[in-house]
């Protein structure tokens, strides 16, 4: 699966870090990273991810 | 089993959606009807406040633009659930919704997401430049009163009211908020931040009276409590909400503020009719035994769900798990600066700054941890960094979760 964060749009509220802490983070500067191709099993955490992203800046291909 | 059961929700809402997809995840065979008093499919409520009517203000034409990028991105497709429109949900009839056209809308199910309406001031007068904000009409109607040099009172010094206050700063209005709490967001935050807050608002030049309430209304002013006259040529009230529950009457279900229900979303006296989104008052075992409603935006994904859960297990015999504590946050973004928050701030008896200094608020990041009883029930951030916020989070977290095993 693979996950991509428009950052265009993202305005860093983090609610995919609690939703799914194995995917997203921020980094030291408060940047967020995610890991780009995730395991099928992650898939309930990563959806969860992108209902709570309150910008709908998460897309899951 | 028998036969596809009927799941009906009022409130084609961020809840009522999100409650249609959880049901349609759990029960893919479910006949789902989302009934919503507005015309509109299912939108993003938040930028109603900020980005969009900036955006309104500067290109009226970019209504429906500005509207496609609110509309909530959905799992399943269009025609798997029914939608009815434009239609307000006015009663219940045994099992069934009756709606504003006299149409019955059947249901098994009966999920109650039809949300709040703003509260008006019970005053007369200058109905033509007064407005509320809940709806991207409302939004749409406030925007073409933007205008530059304009003076605005916002009555009411709540989140709505300040991220608008801000937003018209924004586009050089002079803007007046008017408070009767000592600070705005006062209840949400305590004194001493709501402290902060204000003088972060007047850094911004918008003029805050508190202490203060409206008591009339003419064609060119707002006048207070004192005798005060203020010039207004667009008011927004911004003073809370009222549940949309009327049409839940004689049903059984509790309706004192909002709908009562248990750790399902089952509303408490009426079987078979769940409560999900800011309507639905539960209690937080986080916290205690008290329910509240909770109007912040991550609460209708997680009432929805829960309330799915309800309906599945229901339907396919197998045992109701209990247990709901969902974890609260909530943002704001005022005069640019982002207010993050976990958990309860609201319930706290005191707080500690733990990052920053609150009479640095705007210019440097600032951490909040709030105690109820000396533990801790949240943590703000004002401008913080999210990593840092997130560690602080994580600390709340495991304390909380604490509280809850004990």
């Amino acid at each position: 699966m693979k996950v991509d964060v428009d950052m265009s749009i993202c305005l860093l509220h983090g609610q995919c870090v609690i939703a799914a802490p194995a995917v997203f983070s921020f980094d030291d500067a408060g940047g967020l990273v995610w890991v780009a191709e995730v395991d099928e099993g992650l898939r309930g955490d990563v959806e969860a991810a992108a209902d709570a992203c309150p910008e709908q800046a998460i897309l899951i291909g | 089993m028998g036969a596809a059961p009927r799941i009906t929700i009022v409130g084609a809402s961020l809840a009522g959606l999100r409650t249609a997809e959880a049901v349609l995840a759990l029960l893919p065979e479910a006949q789902v009807t989302l009934i919503g008093d507005e015309a509109r499919v299912p939108y993003n409520r938040p930028p109603l406040s900020k980005e969009v009517p900036q955006a309104l203000a500067r290109d009226p034409a970019e209504a429906e633009a500005q509207f496609a990028r609110l509309v909530l991105r959905s799992k399943i497709p269009d025609d798997a659930v029914q939608m009815r429109l434009g239609q307000a949900a006015v009663a219940v009839e045994g099992r069934a919704v009756r709606l504003a056209d006299d149409t019955l809308v059947p249901g098994d199910w009966i999920v109650a997401a039809s949300g709040l309406r703003p509260r008006r001031l019970a005053l007369p007068g200058a109905e033509a430049h007064r407005h509320v904000l809940r709806s991207f009409d409302d939004a749409l109607r406030l925007a073409g009163d933007l205008r530059p040099g304009a003076r605005m009172v916002v009555v009411g010094g709540g989140f709505i009211g300040c991220e608008i206050a801000a937003t018209a700063r924004k586009l050089s209005l002079h803007v007046t908020i008017v408070e009767p709490a000592p600070h705005p967001m006062q209840r949400a935050l305590g004194p001493r931040v709501a402290g902060a807050m204000a003088a972060l608002h007047r850094a911004h030049g918008v003029v805050v009276l508190t202490g203060r309430s409206v008591a009339g209304i003419t064609p060119e002013h707002v006048i207070l409590d004192d005798g005060q006259a203020l010039e207004a040529e667009v008011i927004v009230e911004a003073m809370g909400s009222h549940p949309n529950v009327e049409w839940l009457a004689g049903t059984g279900a509790d309706l004192g503020d909002g709908v009562l229900v248990d750790d399902r979303m089952q509303a408490i006296g009426a079987a078979r009719i769940l409560a999900v989104g800011d309507l639905a008052r539960f209690a937080n075992p986080l916290f205690d035994a008290v329910p509240r409603r909770v109007e912040h935006w991550c609460v209708p994904g997680q009432t929805a769900r829960r309330a799915a859960e309800t309906i599945a297990t229901a339907e396919l015999g197998l045992p109701q798990t209990h247990g709901f504590a969902p974890m609260p946050s909530f943002w704001s973004d005022q005069h640019g600066m982002r207010l993050q928050a976990f958990g309860a701030p609201a319930l706290a008896d005191a707080c500690r700054v733990v990052e920053g200094d609150l009479t640095q608020i705007g210019r440097h990041p600032i951490i909040v941890e709030y105690l109820r009883d000396g533990a801790p029930v949240g943590v703000l951030g004002l401008g913080a960094n999210p990593a840092a916020l997130a560690a602080h989070r994580a600390r709340l977290d495991a304390a909380l979760s604490a509280s809850l095993a004990c």
